[in-house]
């Protein structure tokens, strides 16, 4: 419900615990904080996603859980204890990379053989390990082929059984789906929550797609400038962004200004410009009362037949027809640029043209104050 | 087929051919256009690679003319002395032992040279690879910089160093380290770091070529997957580098093997190897078909080295 920035309140066993992290590239003038300060929680069992634009550290942040880079600052446990003095190879994580980089000089089922034979598994258990590997990502009939052979969808199963093969605490994901057709990608997101429920392994994926993040994921962390901005499950950061980077960044939001006239707990009244009133959600921390933003997902708004009516008005610029639904694109009347996503109805043919007038309405308390 | 027909301008003419005729014709066009493009270089390869060679294999089944030269008549003398010779006082053959160790030193010195730049080559290129690609062309630059220079004069460079009087000896007995001079230069060893001083930058630049290609996630890939240093340099690095390790090696040992000025400075009597061999017969001791069975034998030998290799580097492929 309530929208936080630090992440606190953890319960059931943590997988990693990174404490106060930074990270600085270069140095003098040509110095970079990739990561400032960040500190985060991630349970065992967990799919959490670091989400993010690029170049705001969210590979940083798992490059050094991986053990590719150290932190400048900070710590990093794994099951409790510190993890970031030990090498790559000393830490029970495996990454699946971005372009998959799998071994080209070997084939499938000797990728998928490496990590257990560089623990020195004994011959036996590694094939009957790799065997379960290629069963679990249904690449059986491929295990002897070369990597070059392959199709996109096809290294990312290797890929993905290659690090999971020797059972590590923490699967780190670095965009592995960026690579991958649309259709694919659909079908790999699904093919990757089936895994993780498989095999009970804590996922952390990295990713810029919200949309991938918001299907997949336990929990999200949104990632801003070498910060997060906001932790939660994915619907309480769609539902309840605390900030406007965070509601910008996540589904398609519409912005309004108004005056919090009220507060109770997690819920106020707020003024808008056009004088109406609305229930809004509040940020789990203290917004005094004044101008504050607030956010409106054009989902939960509606449009009115009577240009007078609901808490808005305000003139439609533009109509596009999306199939499911439709997006109505106004600008109020104190000019701020506003949509209404309506879904169709098979029978009911749309009165609301271009260029007419209508009032809208907002459901319930969707409104959300932001912090800034 | 409908390309051609539609294609405008001066090929306006095919337009009124037959598709086939056209097709035909263009086939025609393109193989004349081949060879004339091919002529130069397969002028090159007959000019200078087959006919010398073949004026060399006459010449080796020749007896050797009175002042040199050849005459012509023909013999198997000059292969039979390749490795035997024949005793002045019984006629018998028996094992030539001059020419046979100076095969082997020449076999075992390229060898080693190969095997030295190699080791000390390698990180050299992993340490240019690794370089930010403004500082590359820097470092390469001065891996080449002796080539800018002729090798007889770099070779009288490495004896000033290597003379008993020479840098080495006189900053040893300087400092204590040594009281009298060591014995450095017209030994094997001098031979030696001769070579590989000759021949490294032939190892480090298809090392450095395969290297820069090497995709460096793929060693992160290593470390993750538990794999420690040594490991992934045995597991990952080199089988993906083996293309550069091999070229570099070719490239070494061939030139190394046939070596005429570092032996004939720095090797003195007992550094001899096969290239001094065969310009000896060509020079004091005026056999010439005896020069040129060496210089065939030693290309064969070359060659058979290098089929066996290729043969089993695929195989080793196919099965791996």
């Amino acid at each position: 419900m309530t929208p936080s920035k630090t992440d606190s309140s953890v319960d059931g066993s943590v997988a990693i615990e990174a404490i106060n992290i930074t990270k600085i590239f270069g140095s003098g003038a040509d110095e970079v904080r990739a990561l400032d300060d960040v500190s985060v929680t991630i349970r065992e069992n967990e799919f959490f996603t670091l989400l993010g634009p690029s170049g705001c550290g969210k590979t940083t942040l798992l490059r050094l859980i991986a053990g590719f880079e150290h932190p400048t600052a900070g710590q990093i446990l794994l099951s409790g204890s510190a993890i970031g003095h030990l090498p790559p190879f000393q830490r029970p994580v495996n990454t699946v990379f971005q372009n998959y980089a799998l071994f080209p000089h070997m084939t499938v089922a000797q990728n998928i053989a490496f990590g257990l034979e560089m623990q020195g598994k004994p011959r036996a258990e590694i094939d009957d390990t790799v065997k379960q590997m290629l069963l679990l990502v249904r690449m059986q009939a491929l295990a002897e082929r070369q990597t070059s052979q392959l199709s996109g969808g096809q290294q990312q199963r290797v890929a993905l059984a290659r690090a999971l093969a020797p059972r590590p605490n923490v699967l780190l994901l670095d965009e592995p789906l960026s690579a991958l057709d649309l259709k694919l990608r659909k079908e790999m997101q699904i093919e990757l929550k089936r895994l993780q429920h498989e095999t009970g392994i804590t996922f952390i994926f990295v990713t810029h797609d919200q949309e991938e993040a918001l299907t997949m994921s336990d929990r999200v962390a949104v990632m801003n400038e070498g910060k997060i901005r906001q932790i939660g499950t994915p619907r309480e950061i769609y539902d309840h962004p605390g900030e406007r980077f965070v509601a910008h960044f996540i589904g398609e939001t519409n912005f309004v200004e108004g005056e919090l006239i009220s507060a109770n707990g997690s819920t106020g009244q707020v003024r808008l410009t056009s004088g109406a009133e609305v229930p809004a959600s509040l940020p789990a921390e203290r917004v005094a009362p004044g101008r504050v933003s607030l956010v409106i997902r054009p989902e939960h708004a509606e449009l009115t037949e009577n240009p007078d009516a609901g808490v808005f008005q305000g003139q439609i610029d533009n109509v596009v027809y999306f199939g499911t639904d439709t997006h109505y694109y106004l600008h109020l009347d104190d000019g701020t640029p506003f949509m209404v996503r309506l879904q169709n109805q098979r029978d009911e043919v749309s009165t609301f043209a271009r260029g007419s007038r209508a009032g809208v309405t907002v459901k319930g308390n969707a409104a959300q104050v932001l912090l800034d | 087929m409908a390309l051609v027909e539609t294609v405008p301008g001066p090929t306006a003419q095919h337009t009124t051919l037959s598709g086939e005729e056209a097709t035909a014709q263009a086939e025609r066009k393109t193989r004349r256009l081949r060879w004339i493009l091919l002529t130069p270089a397969l002028a090159i390869i007959c000019g200078i690679g087959i006919m010398p060679l073949s004026i060399i294999l006459v010449y080796s089944f020749m007896s050797p003319g009175p002042y040199a030269g050849i005459s012509w008549e023909p013999t198997f003398d000059a292969w039979i002395s390749l490795v035997l010779e024949r005793d002045i006082f019984d006629d018998t053959l028996q094992l030539n032992d001059a020419h046979i160790s100076i095969l082997f030193r020449s076999l075992w010195l390229a060898l080693l040279t190969t095997v030295l730049t190699l080791i000390f080559g390698f990180p050299l290129a992993y340490f240019i690879a690794t370089r930010p690609a403004r500082q590359r062309n820097l470092w390469l630059f001065m891996i080449s910089l002796p080539f800018w220079s002729n090798l007889l004069v770099r070779t009288f460079a490495m004896m000033l160093f290597l003379r008993d009087d020479g840098y080495i000896n006189n900053v040893l007995l300087l400092i204590g380290l040594i009281d009298k001079p060591m014995i450095l230069i017209y030994t094997e060893f001098a031979v030696a770091v001769g070579l590989v001083y000759a021949f490294l930058p032939l190892m480090v630049m298809p090392l450095y070529a395969s290297m820069e290609k090497l995709d460096f996630r793929l060693i992160e890939a290593g470390y993750d997957l538990y794999a420690n240093r040594l490991q992934v340099l045995r597991r990952v690095i080199i089988p993906l580098v083996k293309p550069g390790i091999v070229a570099g090696c070719i490239l070494v040992f061939i030139p190394a093997i046939g070596s005429w000025v570092t032996p004939k400075l720095l090797g003195g009597g007992k550094g001899l190897m096969v290239g001094n061999l065969i310009s000896n017969q060509f020079g004091t001791s005026r056999d010439w078909p005896l020069g040129s069975a060496i210089a065939l034998f030693l290309m064969l030998m070359v060659m058979i080295a290098l089929i066996i290799y290729v043969r089993n580097s695929t195989a080793a492929r196919d099965h791996g």
